[in-house]
C-alpha cells in the first residue's frame, strides 16, 4: 500500500481487500466490552479539518482513539487559518508537533495532494472538494459486502463486490463521494452506473469505469444498491436544474421508486440527507437502507486504514 | 579611430553565423555561414570573410543569427506588484531569452489605462535598458469591461500605443469590442482580445475534459474561448479593423482563425510556447505551477497549435509571460494564481516543439517570434531580417547546444512550468540597436 490515501485510485485489488478484511477483524472488538487495541499507542493523528463536518471527523477521532493514538484535532474556524494562514504553513506547524498522520477535510480539490507535499507523516484524505472521499468509499464497500454477500469476519476475506450491481444517483459533477466511488467499487468488481441529469455529469464521463443513464427507473429493477447522493440547493440557481421538486421528480428515491427495486436491494447515503428531496423519509427509515450501518461501519474502515498506513502488521489481541 | 571603435561608433565582429535574412535580398542568397559587421547601432556589412579593424568579435561558429525577438505578450508587473517582477527584471529575463522588445501587458496597479501610466512604464524601460518596452494600453477603465479608456490620448502619448488588450479579462460586452475595434481605426490601433467567455467560466480551473472531470476541478470549456473568437472575427470584419486573438489554445479556436483569414479579414492570432508543449495531464497532482489561463488543453489542441503555427494561421509566439510570487502558487490548486514566466525558455521550447519536430525551419522561427510580432504591434525599428543598413537587433542562437534542464534565471518570480525540463539550445547573444544586451548567455 501507499504512504498515503489521497485517491480511491491508489488502492489495487489487493490493497482495498487488505483494508475491508481487516475492517472485519476490527469490527469484532465493536462487541467487547473494551473496545480499544494498543496498537498506535505513541502515535500522533492530527484531524484538519477545513471544512465543518462532524460526522466525518468523530468517525476518524473514534477510529484513531480506539487504536490508541493521540488525536488532535484542528478546525479551521478560530484558529490561525481562520486569519488567513496558507495550507503550507498550517502542514509545517504540524510537522514540527510530529503528527504521524493528518486526516484531512478540505473544500479545495486537491489539497490533500498539496499536504502531502510538506509533512512526512501519512495523509488521508476526508474528502477534498469535489474530487475524492476514499474512505467514504471504503465503508461503503464495507456495508455492500456485509449485506449482499452475508459475509463478515474471517468468513468474508478476500471477497470482492463481482458482479454486484450499483447505481449511483445525483449531483456526480459535485461529488467526491461519487467519484472514490466509482473508482473502488469498479476496482472490487462492482458494475456501477451513474444516473443524473445530463448537467450533474461530468463531460468526459465516458472515460470512467462505470455505464450512464439519465433514466433513474429503468436502472432500479437491475440495481442491487442504489446510492443516493446529496443535492445542494444552490445547484438550481446555476441551472443545474430547473427545481428542486422537478429534480425531486425524475431523481428522488421515494415509495413508489424503491418497489421497483429487486427484493434484495439496499439503499445508502453518505450522508447529511436531504429528506424529501433525493430520498423520501419513508425510504431513509425503511428496512431497505443502510444509513445508520454506513456510519457505524465508518469508524471500523476508518481504523482498518488508519492502522495499516501507520505501519501495523497483526492484531494481537484480535487474532488470538 | 579606437579600439573596436569604427568612426567613432562601438563595432562588433559577429564571426561565422548562419543569417536568417530576406529571401529577397542580397543577403537571402547566403548559402553558408557569415560575418556580420554592426556599428552605430547598424548592420554594416553581412557576407563571409569579413574583417573589421579594431572591432570586438563574437565567434558565432554553429550559432544562428536571428532578428531579435519580439514578444507580443509580457506581464512585467510594474507599477504595483514589484514582488513579482519588475520592468528591470522582466526586461533582463527577456533579453536572456533573446528578446529585444516585449510589449508590456497593461493588467498593472494602476491599470496602464491612461497616457501617465502608460508614459511610465515606457520610461522605465527606456531606463532599464535590456530590451524596448512597449506598452499596451488597456481597452477599457480600469479593466472593468465597462467603458472605453482614452485609446487615442495614449495613442499620442510619448508612449506611441497601437495595441490595447485588457488581457487577464476579456472584453466580453459585444457592443463594446465593436467600438473599441472601430475607433482604434483611426490611429491604426489593434484589439488584442483575451478570449473567454466570463459565464461559461466561472470558477473554471482547468481545461473542461477527462482531467477535470477526474480531478474534479471545475472545467473551462473549449467553447469559451472559441465563440468569442468566432463573435470577435465577425466584428472585425463587421467594422474592418484589426483583431489579435491573445493566446489561442484550442484546435477549435485555430479552425475559426483559418476561416476567419479565409476571408480576407484583418485577424491576426498568437500562441503561447507552454501550448505548444504542454498538456492539461500535468495538473494530475495539483501543482499549480501548471495552472494557467486559458489552462493546458489536450494533446490533440497541442498537435493543432503546432500546424496552425507552422502553416502560418496562427502568427506568432508570445509568452504570456506572468510573473507571480512563490505564495500565490504554493497553495491549493483553486487558491493559487493562473500564470507562468516563459521569456527565457521561449526560443528553446520552440525548438523542442517546432523546429526539432520539421514543422518550422529557423526563417519560420524568425517570422513566427520576430517579425510578424512587430508587425502586429505596429513596432518600428524591430523584427526586420538582418540587412546591410538594417538596425543591429539580433539574437545569436545556438541549437546544438545540449538539452539541459531549466533553471531559474533573471525573473523575480519562479512559476515555471519547465523548470528540471530539459530543453535543447542556447541563447548565446542577444544585441539591441548594437549594443550586446546578452554575451555568452549572460547580462552584459
Amino acid at each position: 500500500m501507499k504512504r498515503h490515501l489521497i485517491s480511491a485510485a491508489d488502492l489495487s485489488r489487493a490493497d482495498a481487500l487488505l483494508i475491508l478484511d481487516t475492517a472485519e477483524e476490527l469490527a469484532s472488538l465493536a462487541d467487547r466490552p473494551i473496545k480499544k487495541l494498543p496498537t498506535l499507542r505513541g502515535r500522533t493523528v492530527v484531524n484538519l479539518f477545513f471544512e465543518d463536518s462532524t460526522r466525518t471527523r468523530i468517525s476518524f477521532e473514534a477510529a484513531a482513539k480506539r487504536l490508541s493514538a493521540d488525536v488532535i484535532n484542528f478546525s479551521a474556524k478560530g484558529s490561525s487559518v481562520a486569519k488567513g494562514e496558507s495550507l503550507k504553513d498550517t502542514a509545517l506547524t504540524l510537522e514540527a508537533m510530529g503528527a504521524d498522520a493528518v486526516v484531512i477535510r478540505h473544500g479545495a480539490s486537491g489539497a490533500p495532494h498539496r499536504l502531502a507535499g510538506w509533512v512526512q507523516g501519512s495523509v488521508v484524505n476526508a474528502g477534498d472538494g469535489t474530487h475524492e472521499h476514499p474512505t467514504q468509499a471504503l465503508l461503503d464497500a464495507f456495508t455492500i459486502r456485509r449485506r449482499l454477500k452475508g459475509l463478515s469476519g474471517a468468513a468474508a476475506r478476500g471477497e470482492g463486490l463481482d458482479g454486484i450491481r450499483v447505481t449511483i444517483v445525483g449531483d456526480v459533477l459535485h461529488s467526491r463521494v461519487a467519484r472514490s466511488n466509482v473508482l473502488l467499487l469498479s476496482t472490487l468488481g462492482a458494475e456501477v452506473t451513474l444516473a443524473a441529469p445530463p448537467t450533474l455529469l461530468p463531460l468526459a464521463v465516458g472515460s470512467w469505469p462505470c455505464a450512464v443513464s439519465y433514466d433513474l427507473d429503468n436502472e432500479l429493477p437491475k440495481s442491487d444498491v442504489v446510492m443516493m447522493l446529496r443535492v445542494q440547493q444552490e445547484r438550481m440557481t446555476a441551472a443545474y436544474f430547473p427545481s428542486i421538486r422537478e429534480y425531486s421528480r425524475r431523481y428522488g428515491l421515494d415509495v413508489a421508486r424503491m418497489a421497483r427495486l429487486p427484493e434484495h436491494a439496499i439503499v445508502m447515503h453518505p450522508g447529511p440527507m436531504n429528506r424529501g428531496v433525493e430520498i423520501a423519509a419513508e425510504v431513509a427509515d425503511s428496512a431497505r437502507s443502510t444509513i445508520v450501518e454506513q456510519v457505524a461501519n465508518g469508524v471500523t474502515t476508518r481504523m482498518a486504514v488508519l492502522y495499516l498506513l501507520l505501519g501495523g502488521t497483526e492484531f494481537p489481541e484480535v487474532t488470538q | 579611430m579606437t579600439a573596436d571603435h569604427i568612426n567613432g561608433q562601438a563595432a562588433w565582429l559577429i564571426r561565422g553565423a548562419t543569417v536568417i535574412a530576406d529571401p529577397a535580398a542580397g543577403e537571402g542568397r547566403l548559402t553558408g555561414p557569415a560575418d556580420i559587421i554592426v556599428s552605430g547601432g547598424s548592420i554594416v556589412a553581412i557576407g563571409p570573410g569579413l574583417s573589421a579593424a579594431g572591432a570586438r568579435v563574437i565567434d558565432a561558429d554553429g550559432l544562428i543569427a536571428l532578428p531579435g525577438l519580439v514578444d507580443m505578450h509580457t506581464h512585467l508587473r510594474e507599477p504595483g506588484r514589484e514582488d513579482a517582477e519588475t520592468v528591470e527584471t522582466g526586461t533582463a529575463a527577456a533579453a536572456l531569452g533573446g528578446y529585444t522588445a516585449v510589449h508590456a501587458m497593461a493588467n498593472t496597479e494602476p491599470v496602464a489605462d491612461t497616457a501617465g501610466v502608460v508614459e511610465q512604464v515606457w520610461r522605465l524601460g527606456r531606463v532599464a535598458g535590456h530590451c524596448d518596452v512597449q506598452p499596451v494600453g488597456a481597452v477599457t477603465m480600469g479593466l472593468a469591461g465597462i467603458s472605453l479608456a482614452e485609446l487615442g490620448t495614449m495613442a499620442d502619448s510619448a508612449a506611441r500605443v497601437r495595441m490595447f488588450s485588457d488581457d487577464g479579462r476579456c472584453v466580453s460586452d459585444p457592443l463594446l469590442m465593436r467600438r473599441a475595434l472601430e475607433y482604434v481605426k483611426a490611429f491604426d490601433g489593434v484589439i488584442a482580445q483575451h478570449a473567454q467567455d466570463p459565464r461559461l467560466t466561472e470558477g473554471a480551473q482547468l481545461n473542461e475534459g477527462e482531467m477535470s472531470g477526474r480531478l474534479g476541478l471545475a472545467g473551462w470549456p473549449a467553447v469559451a474561448e472559441e465563440a468569442v473568437i468566432a463573435r470577435d472575427c465577425l466584428l472585425a470584419a463587421h467594422v474592418d479593423s484589426a483583431l489579435h486573438v491573445c493566446h489561442v489554445s484550442t484546435a477549435g479556436s485555430v479552425e475559426i482563425i483559418r476561416w476567419a483569414k479565409s476571408k480576407g479579414w484583418p485577424v491576426t492570432a498568437e500562441v503561447t510556447p507552454h501550448h505548444l508543449l504542454l498538456t492539461d495531464e500535468l495538473a494530475v497532482n495539483y501543482d499549480p505551477v501548471f495552472k494557467v489561463n486559458p489552462p493546458l488543453r489536450t494533446a490533440a489542441d497541442v498537435a493543432a497549435l503546432r500546424r496552425a503555427l507552422a502553416d502560418g494561421t496562427i502568427d506568432c509566439v508570445a509568452t504570456d509571460h506572468a510573473p507571480h510570487p512563490v505564495e500565490a502558487k504554493e497553495t491549493e490548486w483553486s487558491e493559487a494564481a493562473f500564470g507562468m514566466i516563459g521569456l527565457e525558455t521561449a526560443l528553446r521550447v520552440v525548438q523542442q516543439a517546432m523546429v526539432d519536430t520539421g514543422l518550422l525551419d529557423w526563417a519560420g522561427v524568425a517570422d513566427r517570434m520576430s517579425v510578424r510580432p512587430a508587425r502586429i504591434g505596429r513596432l518600428t525599428g524591430h523584427g526586420a531580417l538582418p540587412a546591410v543598413g538594417g538596425p543591429a537587433n539580433l539574437t545569436l542562437y545556438d541549437p546544438a547546444a545540449p538539452a539541459e534542464p531549466v533553471g531559474y534565471g533573471a525573473s523575480k518570480s519562479r512559476n515555471t512550468p519547465f523548470a528540471g525540463m530539459e530543453l535543447p539550445g542556447r541563447v548565446v547573444a542577444t544585441m539591441l540597436r548594437g549594443s550586446p544586451t546578452v554575451l555568452d548567455g549572460k547580462l552584459a
